[in-house]
């Protein structure tokens, strides 16, 4: 694999840029490997390029239905963030965080993660209560978090309306300065890149159609592409986490809905941090490319299409526009969904199952972007060990039956 | 009026009216009927933008929404708007308009040092580059780079206009209105059909407008208007002129956005609201959206002056501009032929058609060498000169297989104006977006409509039929069988109009067309998508390092990602991958169109859900008094409640701690028709509530008031409230205020979904009420004076019960109940008379100086007693064990929601966060709510947390400051001293029993 430099680059510009290599190798599906993992996703990619960078296990194949990223990867509004109000999710998307900040180094990729800022805003005084308490659990666990009044908030983001005359008028906000975004697509093919790069064998276009069982363990999956035999398996295969599951007979809490976003056209910038509003339901940032990023809300029913309901769209833009009049005339570029698989306390499944060599990272529903290097690290951990990591262990399945819940509906932040 | 490009006569436009307009700060004319592009050509200037990436010089490429390059900022000030196509904005007088992504002007752009750089700015350079030193990408890497991205600029002002909706149901859609959509229509709606058209025009007529044809023997602009006087007689026709179907949602849902001022003088019409977003629920749509040309991807093919060959022809015809002097066409197909014999007609010269295929015999060709036109067959176009205008192109001869040229030698033909085709894709964005599949027509290269997913025909371009006549027979066609499927029949169907075309010889897909050197050599470009500067080397290059799915090229190389979606580009593009993969293109794929069809304005999406009417203010019937009486509110959901009523010179704090004394020792009222009401009905009453709290209702006397909580499956509360028996078999329940609509919906949900044997009927009355709470020692003096015939006394009407009396003359309930721990009664009336109520009550209350109150001193007196806030000493992770309310749990009950969590091994754990109460060791520091507890003062981040303040207040009953808070295992630390670490101090306290205030409940009962 050929470094990526801006010498290479001038180098390769006299060569016509007719010498890259492929970013990623394409090999046809081997017989056999020692870990399968299914979904190539940004969290699937992950969890390969840590199997073999931090546990050395080389011979894995990470198997995807369409094209790499294609799935929530790809589609979503890449906020970055860590500022989480329990323990446990802190301690996870902390991690997650920590590896960002040295993303593109290590994988040799440049993922764009820009640390400009993430503002939670407050609009009454629930919202202000809970962002102190989020404000002061960060701290104390050693998180960068901080309150602004509403003309901090002003001076940080000076798009923003902050006038008391409108419904919901702005009553602070917490900010967490290390939280961002990244190029959603450059993490999926920088963790292809550089797991290739160590043997792992990407597949495209092989779709996982069963979960082949002996004695009750796992031992291959059947794919669009022939058998291929697994030592192990793990599913990462977010919205179709349950139908995969639902091949090894494995039922989980996971509820499917489609879940919206949109760009503007591009713009010269006038927003230079992530909004994101609980109470007037909004989270924008805008792109290096110059277009307004926002997301919308969830669809309330159940689908596995990739399209949502028009009129959530529209139900976004009202909102958008209350905290940012002047976005009126800007235009919609384009709209899309993905399939997020929610869980009932909105915090991610990293597990063992019961089912023997099978494991299961899902349910990162509406903000598991932010958790792709931290969530690929844990799960290679718990796969390579056969036991969680100390970050993931609170993360398992059978907190549905201990009741051991990290419920984040309630933690003041949207989840995104 | 007199324009340098202008023709002597013809046109759409209005030569009478001349219009005044301002580009980059230059006054010019054009006449009413142009478009800024038209005008802008007419007056000889191409040079109009900057492109996004090398800011290369560029023009107009198209007459119309697929416009890729000539996007400009137009107006300013509050009505500023960035990205605008000049090739759809309609001409008004005093229209000003500006190029953008370019500094210090278009003409002279420092920007365009990048296209000297462009050799390593090649797609997806950026993803390999700027890692190092890493501490460069946030200071100057991507600085620069969102410093040179985006196009034009926010406005700084909120947007002056307004924007509406509408809602509405047809039987047939018909979107375009060009031969084949004129003909759908009118098909149709002569079938007595309920029809809407739709164009994004100005004016109806589609191709026609551009091409000129005869039908039925009339000139095409009297056949479109004999159509359009047809139309309009149809009895439910409607016409939507200037409106885009922007996106095909499920079951035939489509999104019309009408522009309704935009071709006006700004503020020239303030009593329309400026678009309008349609949403049409249609039983058949027709979608004739018509189709548009490619550009043909050549060394240097981006230059001013280098153009759509249909749009040129456009120019000529529809708007009497000639966009050059002397024009060389480009093409590999025989629609450039039609262009060219316009062109000439309207005194361009036309110094050759270069035609990229080996032999050009139909009979267009035919046509133009009569017209004494040079066709020079089997050649290409291998560069064009000329900075900010085409001065000239460089022609030689193909290799048989079209992949290279012969020879060494190039005539250069002089020529100001370059027209080039590539052949036509059908405009299938809608039908894409409709799921509808598409196939890949190898005779027309391009991808065609072939099986619908939803209720729609396609018909005339968009179908892949690019000749009149058969678009014509079409639209008859699709309009009557759409109309038939909804249910419609003509009594006389319309007949196929009469129009004539020539044979067209087949085209020569030629995706890349040769040059002296290789793709990506050399240093001219083969621009695929000049939006965003993509290059056919770009393609090559993402295809070379494995992006090869199209989705995977787009977001490589970011082609198709622009403001045009690729409208220009995507099939050029998707074959030059296909090239390069050696894989046909149909098996490469298409890619999605995503909705919009063009981009829509955010304000219109909006709509009239924007300032005061974002989203309802509710607000009680006494609201008016509260204003008049100077109360601050607070926002509660949508409800506006008053916070606190604050006196001449007082502060907050003096405020509540008046109102707080007034509650305990004399008398306070409280608004409480916030609080959410359900009136529950039905023999099985009894039995929801059993399932739903957690608590048993069987038993509730008839006239009884219960406190009840109610928790998930999880075992977490969710909400809590008190629910009165008024008759053996109904109910009213009382929710918080924030939560009514849940509760509601969750006790629908179960009995929809999991218990429809239930007879129950649930219904809201939140606003059907009006609740004043007179609380105090002197509160049974207020009510009595109120209701004289009441019996008050404690025996006849002990706390927790419920009487119907008549209160200021008016009927009333009234609940013995008490959120503040004193005597006090809740008074509902219909809400109709709530302010007369609260009136009397001010005026009965006054000898005994009854106090209006408002919610911060509802929560202080309720924090002294230790009642709980459900969403704040709860957050959906607190079980009522934990909020020490086991007695809440019904223990004999055989079932209701959450009672089987209680025994889970977490929920039950000893050490879980209990409710308690904290008393600051300094009495006058009042702690900030949402203060993290630990068991030790200070210590290094991470710092274990025992857990946190849910409620903090100054108390001026106990003359001290006082806390609740949950606290791991909480319950057995009483006496304990634990830590609030606060960011510049640290605060010990001690913990306590969570009331504070007559723990045994004396006033409540006296
Ligand atoms: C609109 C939207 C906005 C969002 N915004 C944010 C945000 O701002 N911040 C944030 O942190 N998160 C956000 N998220 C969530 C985030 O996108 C996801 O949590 C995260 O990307 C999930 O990554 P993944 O790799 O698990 O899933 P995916 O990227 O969805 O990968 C799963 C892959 O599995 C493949 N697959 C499924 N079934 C099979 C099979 N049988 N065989 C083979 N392959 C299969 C799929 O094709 C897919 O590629 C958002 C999501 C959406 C939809």
């Amino acid at each position: 694999m050929s470094n990526y430099s801006i010498v290479s680059l001038i180098r390769n510009a006299f060569s016509h840029h007719e010498h890259w290599g492929r970013a990623w190798r394409d090999p046809a599906p081997k017989p056999a490997y020692d870990v399968v993992i299914i979904g190539g996703g940004g969290h699937g990619l992950a969890t390969a390029y840590y199997l073999a960078k931090e546990h050395g296990i080389t011979n894995v194949a990470v198997l995807e239905k369409g094209w790499l990223g294609g799935g929530n990867t790809g589609r979503n509004t890449t906020i970055l963030r860590s500022n989480y109000l329990w323990d446990e999710s802190a301690a996870l998307y902390e991690k997650s965080l920590q590896l960002y900040e040295g993303l593109s180094q290590d994988l040799n990729y440049n993922t764009m993660v820009s640390q400009r800022g993430v503002l939670n805003l407050a609009h009454n005084l629930h919202d202000v209560r809970e962002s102190v308490r989020r404000v002061n659990a960060l701290r104390l666990n050693g998180i960068d978090s901080e309150w602004l009044t509403r003309e901090q908030v002003k001076e940080f983001c000076p798009a923003i309306n902050i006038a008391p005359d409108v419904r919901y008028p702005i009553m602070g906000g917490t900010l967490q300065r290390r939280g961002g975004t990244a190029r959603h697509d450059a993490v999926a093919w920088g963790f292809a890149r550089a797991a290739s790069a160590r043997g792992v064998d990407i597949i495209q276009n092989c779709e996982v159609t069963g979960l082949r069982r002996v004695g009750g363990k796992v031992v291959g999956v059947e794919t669009s592409r022939g058998y291929i035999q697994a030592g192990k398996v793990g599913v990462v295969a977010a919205g179709h986490s349950s139908v995969v599951a639902g091949m090894a007979d494995l039922r989980l809490p996971l509820e499917s809905h489609p879940l919206q976003a949109l760009v503007s056209e591009p713009i010269k910038p006038v927003l230079d941090c992530v909004v994101m509003s609980n109470a007037v339901h909004v989270y924008v940032s805008q792109s290096d490319k110059g277009e307004l990023v926002i997301g919308a809300g969830i669809d309330s029913y159940n689908s596995y299409a990739q399209r949502g309901s028009f009129h959530v769209i529209e139900h976004q833009i009202g909102p958008l526009l209350e905290l940012f009049p002047i976005f009126s005339r800007l235009r919609l570029l384009r709209h899309w969904a993905g399939i997020v698989d929610t869980c009932p306390d909105a915090s991610p499944i990293i597990s063992k199952t019961p089912v023997e060599n099978l494991f299961i990272n899902c349910g990162w529903g509406t903000g598991g972007f932010k958790a792709t290097p931290g969530s690929g690290w844990v799960f290679a951990h718990t796969i390579a060990r056969n036991e969680p990591h100390v970050l993931n262990a609170p993360f398992s399945l059978d907190r549905f039956t201990s009741g051991y819940l990290i419920d984040e509906h309630g933690a003041a932040a949207v989840a995104h | 009026m007199s324009n340098s490009h202008r023709t002597a006569s013809g046109g759409r436009i209005d030569r009478t009216r001349s219009v005044t307009f301002t580009f980059n700060g230059k006054s010019y004319q054009g006449c009413a009927g142009d478009t800024l592009a038209s005008a802008l050509l007419a007056n000889g200037v191409h040079l109009v933008a900057r492109s996004f990436k090398y800011h290369r010089p560029r023009g107009i490429l198209s007459a119309g929404s697929e416009e890729p390059s000539a996007l400009i900022q137009l107006e300013r000030g509050g009505h500023t708007e960035p990205n605008l196509r000049a090739t759809q904005i309609e001409l008004y007088e005093g229209l000003s308009a500006a190029s953008q992504n370019a500094w210090p002007n278009v003409n002279f752009d420092v920007g365009a040092v990048n296209g000297l750089l462009s050799k390593i700015f090649v797609a997806g350079f950026y993803y390999k580059t700027f890692m190092h030193p890493q501490s460069l990408w946030m200071k100057l890497y991507e600085p620069l780079i969102r410093h040179a991205a985006g196009l034009g600029k926010a406005p700084k002002e909120p947007d002056p206009d307004r924007y509406d909706k509408m809602h509405v149901h047809c039987d047939v859609l018909v979107v375009g209105a060009g031969p084949a959509g004129l003909t759908a229509a009118l098909a149709a709606a002569r079938t007595g059909a309920r029809v809407i058209l739709a164009d994004e025009q100005n004016e109806l007529g589609g191709s026609l407008l551009t091409s000129g044809e005869t039908v039925d023997g009339l000139p095409a602009a009297s056949w479109i208007a004999k159509i359009e006087a047809e139309l309009a007689a149809c009895p439910e026709i409607r016409v939507l002129r200037r409106t885009t179907a922007a996106g095909y949602y499920d079951h035939n849902h489509l999104t019309l956005t009408e522009r309704r001022t935009d071709h006006l003088p700004r503020g020239a019409a303030p009593h329309l609201s400026r678009q309008r977003l349609w949403n049409v629920r249609a039983k058949r749509v027709v979608l004739a959206t018509g189709g548009h040309e490619r550009p043909l991807v050549f060394a240097d093919n981006d230059r001013p002056g280098i153009m759509l060959a249909g749009a040129v022809r456009t120019y000529v015809n529809r708007y009497g501009v000639t966009p050059g002097k002397r024009a060389v066409l480009l093409t590999n197909n025989d629609s450039a032929y039609a262009a060219a014999l316009d062109m000439q007609a309207a005194g361009i010269a036309i110094a050759a058609i270069v035609d990229v295929r080996t032999a050009v015999n139909g009979p267009l060709a035919a046509k133009a060498r009569a017209a004494g036109i040079t066709v020079l067959e089997n050649r290409a176009v291998v560069a064009t000169e000329g900075g900010k205008r085409l001065t000239s192109v460089d022609v030689m001869p193909l290799a048989a297989d079209g992949g290279g040229v012969v020879g060494m030698a190039r005539t250069s033909i002089a020529c100001d104006l370059l027209a080039m085709s590539g052949g036509w894709n059908p405009a299938v964005h809608l039908y894409s977006q409709s799921t509808g599949k598409l196939r890949y027509d190898e005779a027309a290269a391009c991808f065609v409509p072939h099986k619908a997913t939803q209720a729609l025909h396609c018909a005339g371009t968009c179908n892949g039929r690019f000749a009149l006549p058969d678009c014509l027979a079409e639209g008859v066609a699709a309009g009557t069988e759409a109309a038939r499927e909804a249910g419609f029949t003509a009594d006389a169907p319309l007949p196929v109009p009469r129009a004539e075309a020539d044979a067209e010889e087949p085209l020569r897909p030629l995706w890349v067309v040769p040059s002296t050197q290789l793709v990506g050599r050399g240093s001219g470009k083969h621009f695929v998508d000049f939006q965003n500067d993509v290059t056919a080397a770009d393609v090559l290059l993402a295809s070379r390092e494995g992006y090869q799915s199209v989705e995977h090229l787009k977001r490589y190389t970011t082609m198709g990602m622009g403001t045009d979606q690729g409208k220009t580009s995507n099939v050029n593009a998707l074959a030059i991958l296909a090239q390069s993969l050696s894989a046909p293109i149909p098996q490469v794929g298409t890619t999605t169109f995503r909705p919009p069809y063009t981009p829509v304005v955010f304000g219109a999406l909006a709509g009239r859900d924007v300032g005061e009417l974002a989203d309802p203010a509710r607000v009680t019937p006494m609201h008016r008094w509260h204003v008049e009486n100077g109360a601050v509110f607070e926002d509660v959901g949508q409800w506006k409640r008053p916070w606190y009523f604050p006196r001449a010179g007082e502060s907050m704090h003096d405020a509540v701690n008046r109102e707080c004394r007034a509650v305990r020792n004399g008398v306070g009222v409280l608004d409480a028709s916030t609080l959410g009401k359900i009136d529950i009905q039905g023999p099985d009453a009894a039995i929801l509530l059993n399932r739903m709290y957690t608590n048993a209702w069987s038993k509730l006397d008839v006239g009884r008031c219960r406190y009840g909580v109610m928790c998930k499956e999880e075992g977490m509360v969710i909400d809590d409230g008190v629910t009165t028996r008024l008759g053996p078999n109904h109910f009213l329940m009382t929710t918080t205020t924030s939560n009514a609509a849940k509760v509601l919906d969750w006790l629908e949900e179960y009995l929809q979904t999991e218990w429809p044997d239930l007879r129950v009927h649930l219904t809201s009355v939140t606003e059907h009420w009006s609740t004043a709470s007179i609380a105090g020692p002197k509160a049974r003096d207020v009510v009595a004076a109120l209701a004289p015939d009441l019996d008050l006394s404690a025996d006849a009407f002990p706390f927790m019960a419920m009487k119907e009396a008549v209160v200021a003359g008016v009927p009333a309930r009234i609940f013995r109940i008490s959120f503040t721990g004193e005597l006090s009664y809740e008074i509902n009336v219909p809400a109709y008379h709530g302010l007369r109520l609260w009136t009397e009550i001010m005026k009965a209350g006054a000898p005994h100086g009854v106090t209006p109150y408002g919610t911060e001193t509802m929560h202080v007196l309720r924090a002294e007693k230790g009642y709980i806030i459900v969403g704040q000493e709860t957050d959906g992770t607190v079980t009522p064990q934990d909020l020490g309310m086991d007695w809440i749990v019904s223990k004999q009950k055989a079932d209701f929601v959450g009672k089987r969590s209680f025994t889970r091994q977490d929920t039950s754990r000893a050490d879980r966060k209990q409710l308690v109460g904290l008393l600051t060791q300094d009495p006058t520091m009042v702690l900030p709510e949402g203060a993290q507890i630990t068991a030790q003062a200070g210590g290094t981040v991470p710092i274990p947390m025992l857990g946190y303040v849910t409620s903090s207040y100054w108390s001026e009953t106990m003359g001290r400051s006082i806390a609740l808070a949950l606290i791991a295992g909480g319950s057995r630390m009483i006496g304990q001293t634990v830590h609030a670490p606060l960011a510049d101090k640290n605060v010990a306290c001690a913990v306590v029993k969570p009331v504070f205030y007559d723990p045994e409940g004396v006033r409540l009962h006296g």
